[in-house]
């Protein structure tokens, strides 16, 4: 399979996710099945899957402590260890964590392999590379805010921060849009970034050679069905017009379990809200698993000290091992011969005697 | 043994992925000067390992075992219930391809299986086949293989192409650690019998004779004294080591590389040099021939195969009823104690918590292993100022420092072993700062796969190492490589003369043993190695 096959399977489950509800709701006007019933299912199976991978991870034990040691040990009080990269105690492990959740501090690393031939060998660098991360930090942060303005839907009355959260996201208050001169709401910023971000990511995994090959329909997937949802998003907010009204009833019932599915919201919601369901519902059998994972990762969340407190093995078993005594018995002779002590010196004086005329061949 | 090809031949690398063939189907081809041979059966058979037979990597027919695949399958599901790293490291790697340029048989190679990633998906693939329901549902589709005969032989060759660095894992956002991949599916190909034989000799050898190199005891004894020998020529003092001595107060433990071949041995006289020095001030230490192996490569087979190896430390400890443990340099050794050796074997509550009879510093960050590393302990002497040392006697030299993968992504070991460094030599410069310390590059060797036959991987994984190598040269004169760990000292020395011909390869013990000024030494003229000190070179001439 290659990539081109890949993005076309992708392509084609995401059509199919758009086509569900427009023809669902277009033309059939199944409004309870797509405005209700698909995203309560979706729900659920994102909060059971989720709490199911969970645990099926943690009932694995970790039998070893791992952690990926990316600074200096603890060692003596006159060298300054890494408490981050390096933690001896819970408090490292925490801010290690953290940095790694909030900040992406590993990818930070990230460096591109610059490999020339030249004269007298190869050329080999590591050059600045740090956009990766920046396309993970921007995509993840404005998904976060943009979850996060989505309150205005689901409470009544609309709480604080959604205010705080819409006027800073929408500070740069490009309120007419020069296309076709109605008023067009202020543009968010995370709307923007979101849709950039998602755009980097997708070329990205098709541009740099090495990441094209290890992708699989999986990974084209989410992107473009991340997408879709983004973009239909945009698409209502800013150009085709729904019954912001109508929304908020089925929103609110959806959260207040006394659901609705009102008349005339436009059959862009549904596609909207259809893709949200699908991404939901996919998110605990798929990657996107990592934002739980990252948690329990055995490399990150463990603190460098087994040589100062025992880590214990839950499945630690016995095993057969080469004692000592083996190993004398086996070597006794050349040891005497060697002069090394043993625990316990042959019984029969005739092996002695062998042994001696044995040093003797020697000599 | 397939001819290594020349540098500029191996050099000559396109790292570019290739564009319309995807890797799910595309054959495995097996290359002479890559792989390991076959394990000999009786090596496999010495430890009670599984499925021991004739068998070679390049046969259309690897004489599996009938039910091989239930076995494989089985073996995997009984490691998804033990590991929880391997599980989660199945699941939630999301390919974004940061870790692929940072492997050093990747760069070295441009073979993109050898992209971490990629190494684990060969993994993966199988696991989603059997162990999702997306995978078993829409094969590969969902990037999900079957578990053929072709399968197994591309998982195979790929994960005796990794040396289990952990240099990936610092860079993957999740820490997915390429290392535990490979350590398990490792374990997984030995329940196939699928060893090699450079790891299962020595495992074999450990297992009898206490170390790899199946050095028996008197013949250990022997080697010891040959470098007492040695010593007494370039110093004039005869150094007093005891081997199995009961009642001593530490017992001391290193690779048996580095009594077996140079330049390890200078290592090896390094610490006979100290401890001598160290006598006087109450330094009451002993050798074992039993415990002779401070290296495991039974940790390249399995972890349990790493825990038999492991017991013998804690179990002469006992017997001989030292205080504490002292370790030589080493590299997956310390990865192995620091990380494995308690929760394997211990708890060593029959030891003491360790310190330093010369300054009476407290170890305290191995009072649970009450294992010390020799770098730790003499770094601390020199802090002390327990040591006398003329460091222009290694003016001749222009060191560099090779953080060795296991110390510094398993242990976190920097400033110990440069502080040394510092205070025994007069001219030391570190390689830049991408190819060293967390992100130091792999000897290229590591992990077992220090053969002869697999010459042209090791010269390939090796490369970034020795470009990093080459700069320091070039920029500073560096002629001198410095490590912490007997691999490196085994195989550096064919790297940098492959790569780098102008530098060498020391152990920091050597350059404190050439640095140390001893009570009654001789005018010492030549080096441990027989050559002559800056500024003798023309007495040695007379």
């Amino acid at each position: 399979m290659n990539f081109i096959l890949g993005i076309i399977i992708a392509l084609i489950g995401v059509a199919g996710v758009i086509l569900i509800p427009w023809i669902g709701v277009g033309a059939f006007d199944m409004r309870i099945l797509f405005g209700i019933v698909v995203p309560y299912a979706a729900m659920a199976t994102f909060f059971v899957g989720i709490i199911v991978r969970v645990i099926g991870w943690a009932r694995s034990p970790v039998p070893f402590r791992i952690p990926t040691t990316a600074g200096q040990q603890w060692s003596f009080p006159w060298i300054k260890p890494n408490r981050i990269d390096n933690p001896r105690s819970t408090g490292g492990v925490i801010v290690r964590m953290l940095f790694e959740v909030l900040t992406f501090r590993s990818l930070f690393r990230n460096t591109r392999l610059e490999y020339r031939s030249a004269e007298g060998g190869p050329k080999i660098d590591y050059e600045w590379e740090k956009w990766l991360w920046l396309a993970a930090l921007a995509f993840h942060y404005s998904f976060l805010v943009i979850f996060l303005r989505h309150f205005r839907f689901f409470t009544e009355p609309i709480p604080g921060f959604v205010h705080l959260l819409e006027s800073l996201d929408g500070f740069l208050q490009l309120g007419v849009l020069p296309v076709s001169g109605l008023g067009v709401p202020s543009v968010y910023v995370t709307d923007m970034l979101l849709l950039l971000a998602l755009l980097y990511l997708f070329v990205r995994r098709i541009y740099i050679s090495q990441v094209r090959y290890v992708s699989l329909p999986a990974d084209y997937f989410p992107l473009l069905l991340i997408l879709a949802l983004g973009t239909t998003g945009v698409l209502m907010r800013y150009f085709i017009r729904v019954d912001i009204t109508a929304v908020k009833t089925l929103a609110l019932g959806l959260f207040k379990l006394s659901p609705k599915a009102p008349e005339g919201i436009g059959v862009i919601f549904y596609i909207h809200l259809f893709v949200l369901s699908v991404l939901v519902a996919y998110f605990p059998f798929s990657k996107l698993m990592h934002f739980m994972g990252v948690f329990l990762s055995p490399t990150r969340n463990l603190s460098n000290n087994s040589r100062m407190v025992r880590h214990v093995n839950p499945w630690n078993y016995p095993v057969k091992v080469h004692t000592y005594e083996a190993y004398e018995d086996e070597f006794r002779e050349h040891m005497i011969e060697a002069g090394l002590p043993v625990e316990k010196m042959p019984e029969k004086p005739a092996e002695q005697e062998g042994e001696s005329s044995e040093g003797e061949e020697k000599e | 043994m397939a001819e290594t090809p020349k540098p500029e031949e191996i050099a000559r690398i396109d790292h570019k992925a290739p564009l319309w063939e995807g890797w799910m189907n595309r054959p495995v081809d097996i290359r002479p000067g890559i792989y390991c041979y076959a394990a000999n059966p009786k090596n496999v058979e010495a430890v009670g390992m599984p499925n021991a037979r004739q068998w070679n990597p390049v046969d259309e027919d690897w004489k599996l075992p009938e039910n091989w695949q239930e076995i494989f399958i089985e073996g995997f599901k009984d490691r998804l219930g033990k590991f929880r790293s391997l599980k989660l490291f199945m699941d939630i790697c999301v390919r974004c391809g940061a870790c692929a340029d940072k492997c050093h048989f990747f760069i070295g190679s441009g073979d993109p299986k050898n992209m971490p990633v990629m190494r684990a998906e060969l993994l993966r693939s199988v696991y989603r086949k059997y162990f999702t329901t997306g995978g078993r549902i829409l094969g590969l589709l969902a990037g999900a293989r079957g578990l053929t005969d072709e399968v197994l032989k591309d998982i195979w060759y790929y994960l005796y192409q990794c040396t289990e660095c952990r240099r990936c894992s610092v860079f993957c956002p999740y820490g997915i650690d390429t290392a535990e991949v490979t350590i398990l599916g490792r374990e997984l190909t030995n329940l196939l019998g699928l060893n090699t034989d450079w790891i299962q000799a020595p495992v074999a050898n450990c297992y009898r004779t206490g170390n790899h190199l199946g050095i028996q005891p008197h013949a250990y004894k022997d080697m010891i004294d040959f470098f007492v020998d040695e010593i007494e020529e370039v110093t004039g003092v005869k150094v007093e080591p005891s081997f199995n001595r009961k009642g001593a107060e530490i017992l001391f433990i290193t690779p048996s590389g580095d009594v077996f071949a140079d330049p390890g041995t200078y290592t090896a006289m390094g610490y006979l040099i100290l401890f001598h020095y160290l006598q006087d001030q109450g330094l009451d230490i002993t050798w074992s021939t039993y415990a002779s192996e401070g290296g495991n490569f039974g940790y390249f087979t399995s972890h349990e195969m790493a825990k038999r190896l492991n017991a013998k430390m804690y179990a002469e400890a006992k017997r001989l009823g030292v205080k504490w443990i002292l370790g030589g340099e080493c590299g997956h050794m310390w990865r192995v104690i620091n990380q494995y050796m308690d929760t394997f074997n211990g708890p060593a509550d029959f030891l003491e918590e360790p310190v330093s009879p010369i300054t009476g510093t407290k170890f305290e960050n191995a009072k649970g292993t009450k294992m010390v590393h020799i770098v730790e302990f003499t770094a601390d002497l020199i802090k002390n100022n327990k040591l006398k040392l003329d460091p222009s006697r290694n003016d001749n030299l222009v060191v560099t420092f090779h953080d060795s993968c296991n110390p510094a992504r398993g242990m976190g070991f920097f400033e110990e072993p440069r502080y040394i460094i510092k205070n025994v030599c007069n001219n030391f410069y570190d390689m830049p700062p991408s190819t060293i310390r967390e992100q130091t590059f792999c000897c290229g060797s590591g992990a077992g796969l220090n053969a002869g036959e697999d010459m042209e991987l090791r010269m390939r994984g090796g490369l970034p190492r020795a470009n990093a190598v080459k700069y320091v040269h070039e920029k500073y004169g560096v002629n001198m490589l410095a490590c912490i760990c007997a691999i490196d000292r085994a195989v550096l020395p064919n790297l940098m003369e492959y790569w780098v011909p102008e530098v060498d390869v020391t152990g920091v013990h050597e350059m404190v043993g050439n640095a140390l000024i001893l009570d009654g030494e001789k005018e010492r003229t030549t080096n441990l190695r027989g050559e002559p000190l800056p500024g003798m070179e023309e007495e040695e001439d007379v």
